[in-house]
């Protein structure tokens, strides 16, 4: 099938509105590429610019050797999954997953053919001669999903489709999507702003802020290896710990206990990252601890989450912890495991080595 | 709370209620009072039209005055005049001022809010104003007492409070509905036509509606461009049925005239009330 | 770069838009264009209606005009009246139509038909009201001890403006009811019932959150209202023709009689760009008004 690349692609409304600025990004066949980023990120914009919705003010889209740039939306052969599903309310289900094939002229009998085989695994049956109207949020997507499966497009473009439907069915259809789209020998592109949507859904994540690239990476990395500060500060619940510390010799200063640096890091100040779920109670015993007052427990259910006012300093250091224990307003003693320490530079906000 | 302060609160509440009740029965008789006298006079003998003092409870009722001015004029003429004439610019109307609603809602065009508060500014010209350069328009094309003379200009007149009332429907139109028949591949014609068309049926009824009645009640240019009997349209008949006998006006038949020329209206404000005033609200407040 | 496609949906916006401009262009620019030539030239019986280029003249003429003035005088004193009763009395309305009660639905309707009728045959029942000899008015008044004989509201030149007025009244009344309550619903009932806790009165809500939310519709129906009472027409004329001795004679009226009347056509134009001018002016001022006011209405 066909590759998806984007080539220095930008967007600017005005000088002060500039929703992408010079995104470049490939996308293999079968794919799973989401954008994950806060609203106003350009992840929105980046898709509609895919989609040929807008038009970038540089840069080029190629889907595998065709330069789409300037073809419109219906010839570029994609499809897309709408937030709001996007169904023709006066269409039946069946003439809306046939709508884009009768565009294109398809013949009946092919069309027909097609939706039974979209309909076989989505378990549409029934639902074809309803209109949208009448059908329950969780049926009218799988219907949005069926318009774009049945097209065969050469990429799909998903924008937010889980964000309308409640918790418990939301969870449901994710793992569903991951099934049906493992299938799919084509890019797929998936915008969300919920960060387990992108964990579980995707093969590869591209973090964007403010109209950048932050990091492209596997999941996996994203969380292990965050590429910057505010990568860090997105990916990961609760948010991690983001210590602006001062340095001494090869030691970050956290109030009076001294932290290693890595070998390579030669800065007066340095931000030191660490997860709140890899914090830990020092064991009996354990040297290199500090010592810090329980000013709040939040009980999550599963963990605790403790917010730590590290001793000597005014810094907050939230840590995940088990609750079979009560945290009275006590001092503990904690560990920031050196092999979970995160490192970046204050001024340009990077991942230090 | 003791017992007799609730008293008074509940004493309070009803007054308030009683003085309500007499605000709307006011407003009811300030509406009503001088159509249901039209309505009155319309039956009544001539004697009892003529009587004085006047007769508020008469002991005859005819129709007499509805099958003269149904004998001594054209009156099923000016009624399919009026008809034919605002039926069809409501028609043109929708078809002309639509596309150019959801152009100015949608699609981003250079000098679009020129055209808009041109459009707006246009709504505040009373139509004297318009008249004179109309009736030279209607002279050199020799449209004088032909339906084109007031389609036309009927059309136009529409036209503002369709652009205006259409565009905030189709702004309230979700977006994602165009876009996802864009990426299926319609292009815009066909968009408006199949996808959007359907969507705006509510709306082209309450649109219509509003152009309908302005049609039908016009009065200055259908007095200037049309003079041949058999053309005329109810207001300009009604209204020149009291002027062609300066003596003895036939008030029976003003009445039954009226009446039958209002009727339409009156039928289509109580069938489609809700979508009047959504029509009206759309096409003022939010323009 | 990338013009193509958005070229593309330029040139279909500009194809749907081009019908209604054309047709807008046609029937209101051309015409008051036209006026403005007009204007510039004599053209009436005398010249046996062959135009003849005399400059300003016209504009002159109207400034020695008395019975321009007049109508002049008429116009104001009819739309600063009638306008200003239609706002009391449809903002009443809408404060009454806002209450619930049963049979609200039904009751709109009914306020909402005046409005609906055309205009050209509710003067005809408003000339049989307020006839003279047989009007139900006069009756009304005697039976109630309040006159003695029968006022002959049309053709007595000290009533019959008023009476006109009346009757506008009654027939747009309900057109700034309707939008009034429109502004009223939109107002949340969250702000009186913090208003209220605050330790306000109803008349307190009132000025205090009512009239300074709605003031944009307000605003917006006096703005309409000006315009189409500024211009009144088929009302005057059906109901007295402009008289007696010209005491309801608008500015509408007059440049009508001059041209269909006294086929005063260079005249006729003069008067259509002036009255075109003056609104213009209004208008442009209301507008200003309107936009400065805007900013702090939009709290939606």
């Amino acid at each position: 099938m066909a590759q998806l690349k984007l080539r220095a692609l930008n967007k600017t409304y005005n000088p002060q509105v500039v929703p992408l600025k010079d995104l470049s990004l490939d996308v293999q066949d079968g794919e799973f590429l989401t954008l994950l980023g806060p609203s106003g990120c350009g992840k929105s914009t980046t898709l509609r610019l895919i989609a040929g919705l807008e038009q970038p003010t540089r840069g080029e889209i190629w889907i595998g050797d065709r330069n789409v740039t300037e073809q419109a939306p219906g010839d570029r052969n994609i499809a897309m999954v709408f937030q709001s599903y996007a169904l023709y309310p006066h269409m039946t289900v069946y003439d809306n997953i046939a709508s884009g094939l009768k565009l294109r002229r398809m013949p009946a009998s092919e069309i027909r053919q097609r939706i039974e085989e979209v309909n076989r695994f989505l378990g549409l049956d029934g639902l074809l001669k309803r209109k949208p109207g009448q059908l329950s949020g969780g049926q009218r997507q799988r219907v949005a999903l069926a318009r774009a499966l049945v097209r065969r497009p050469d990429v799909f473009l998903l924008d937010e489709p889980l964000s309308n439907l409640d918790a418990l069915l939301r969870e449901q259809v994710r793992a569903e999507l991951k099934q049906i789209f493992s299938d799919q020998n084509a890019p797929i592109v998936y915008v969300t702003h919920d960060q387990t949507e992108a964990m579980t859904l995707s093969t590869r994540v591209a973090v964007l802020n403010d109209g950048y690239l932050q990091q492209l990476d596997s999941p996996k990395r994203i969380y292990t290896r965050p590429a910057n500060r505010f990568v860090a500060g997105f990916i990961g619940s609760p948010q991690m710990n983001l210590l602006p510390l001062k340095c001494d010799q090869n030691c970050a200063m956290l109030g009076r206990y001294p932290i290693p640096l890595p070998d390579r890091i030669r800065l007066p100040e340095v931000i030191l990252g660490i997860r709140p779920e890899h914090v830990r109670l020092a064991r009996p015993g354990e040297t290199s601890t500090l010592q810090g007052q329980v000013m709040l427990v939040e009980n999550l259910g599963m963990s605790d989450l403790l917010s730590v006012q590290v001793e000597g300093t005014s810094i907050g250091l939230r840590a995940l912890l088990s609750p079979d224990q009560s945290w009275g307003e006590k001092n503990i003693s904690l560990v920031l495991p050196a092999e979970s320490l995160h490192w970046f530079d204050p001024q340009t906000g990077d991942r230090l080595p | 709370m003791t017992n007799s302060s609730s008293q008074a609160s509940t004493h309070a509440l009803s007054t308030r209620r009683i003085g309500l009740a007499i605000v709307i029965l006011l407003i009811l008789i300030f509406s009503l009072a001088p159509i249901l006298w039209q309505l009155l006079t319309s039956f009544k003998t001539t004697a009892d039209i003529a009587a004085i003092p006047n007769v508020y409870f008469p002991k005859q009722l005819t129709i007499e005055h509805y099958t003269e001015i149904f004998r001594r004029q054209p009156f099923l003429r000016y009624m399919f005049n009026s008809g034919f004439v605002a039926i069809t610019s409501t028609l043109l109307c929708l078809l002309i001022g639509t596309p150019a609603a959801y152009a100015l809602a949608r699609l981003k065009l250079p000098g679009e809010q020129i055209v808009l508060a041109a459009t707006l500014i246009v709504t505040l010209f009373p139509y004297i104003l318009l008249f004179l350069g109309l009736l030279e328009l209607v002279r050199t094309f020799g449209l004088a007492n032909h339906y084109l003379a007031l389609i036309v200009p009927y059309t136009a007149m529409n036209v503002p409070l369709t652009i205006l009332v259409m565009r905030s429907f189709f702004q309230q139109l979700p977006r994602d509905l165009e876009d996802s028949a864009k990426v299926d591949g319609y292009s815009t014609v066909q968009m408006l036509l199949q996808i959007l068309m359907p969507l705006t049926l509510p709306a082209l009824v309450t649109t219509g509606i509003l152009t309908f009645i302005a049609a039908w009640n016009e009065f200055l240019f259908a007095l200037t461009f049309i003079t041949r009997e058999s053309m005329k349209t109810i207001p300009v008949a009604v209204a020149q049925l009291s002027g062609t006998a300066v003596f003895e006006i036939p008030y029976g038949a003003l009445a039954a005239a009226t009446v039958i020329g209002t009727l339409p209206l009156v039928l289509l404000l109580l069938i489609f009330q809700q979508r009047i005033v959504q029509g009206l609200t759309a096409g003022a407040v939010k323009g | 770069m990338s013009k193509t496609l958005r070229d593309q949906e330029r040139q279909t916006g500009w194809w749907l838009l081009a019908p209604a401009v054309i047709l807008l262009l046609l029937v209101y620019a051309y015409p008051i264009g036209r006026s403005f030539w007009l204007s510039l030239f004599t053209q009436n019986l005398g010249t046996e209606l062959q135009p003849v280029f005399t400059g300003l003249n016209n504009y002159g003429r109207m400034a020695i005009d008395g019975r321009f003035w007049q109508s002049i005088g008429n116009t104001t004193l009819f739309t600063a009246i009638s306008v200003l009763l239609e706002l009391l009395l449809g903002l009443g309305t809408a404060l009454v139509l806002n209450q619930s009660f049963r049979g609200r639905g039904a009751v709109r309707t009914i306020a909402l038909l005046p409005w609906a009728l055309p205009t050209a045959l509710i003067a005809t029942t408003w000339t049989w009201i307020f006839n003279d000899q047989f009007g139900v008015w006069n009756d009304l008044l005697m039976r109630a001890g309040l006159i003695k004989t029968g006022i002959n509201w049309l053709g007595d030149p000290h009533w019959a403006l008023w009476t006109v007025i009346a009757a506008d009244v009654w027939k747009t009344t309900p057109f700034i009811a309707i939008l009034l309550l429109a502004g009223l619903q939109a107002i949340p009932n969250d702000l009186y019932e913090a208003h209220t806790l605050d330790g306000a009165s109803p008349w307190q809500n009132f000025y205090r959150i009512t009239l300074p939310l709605l003031m944009p519709q307000i605003l917006i129906a006096t703005l309409f209202r000006f315009a189409q009472a500024f211009g009144i027409f088929d009302l005057i004329q059906v109901m007295t023709g402009g008289g007696p001795g010209g005491a309801t004679e608008t500015v509408s009226i007059y440049i009508y009689a001059t041209i269909m009347r006294y086929l005063d056509f260079g005249y006729g134009a003069a008067l259509v760009v002036v009255t075109f001018l003056i609104l213009s002016l209004a208008v442009a001022i209301a507008a200003f008004w309107l936009s400065k006011l805007r900013p702090a209405g939009d709290w939606r």
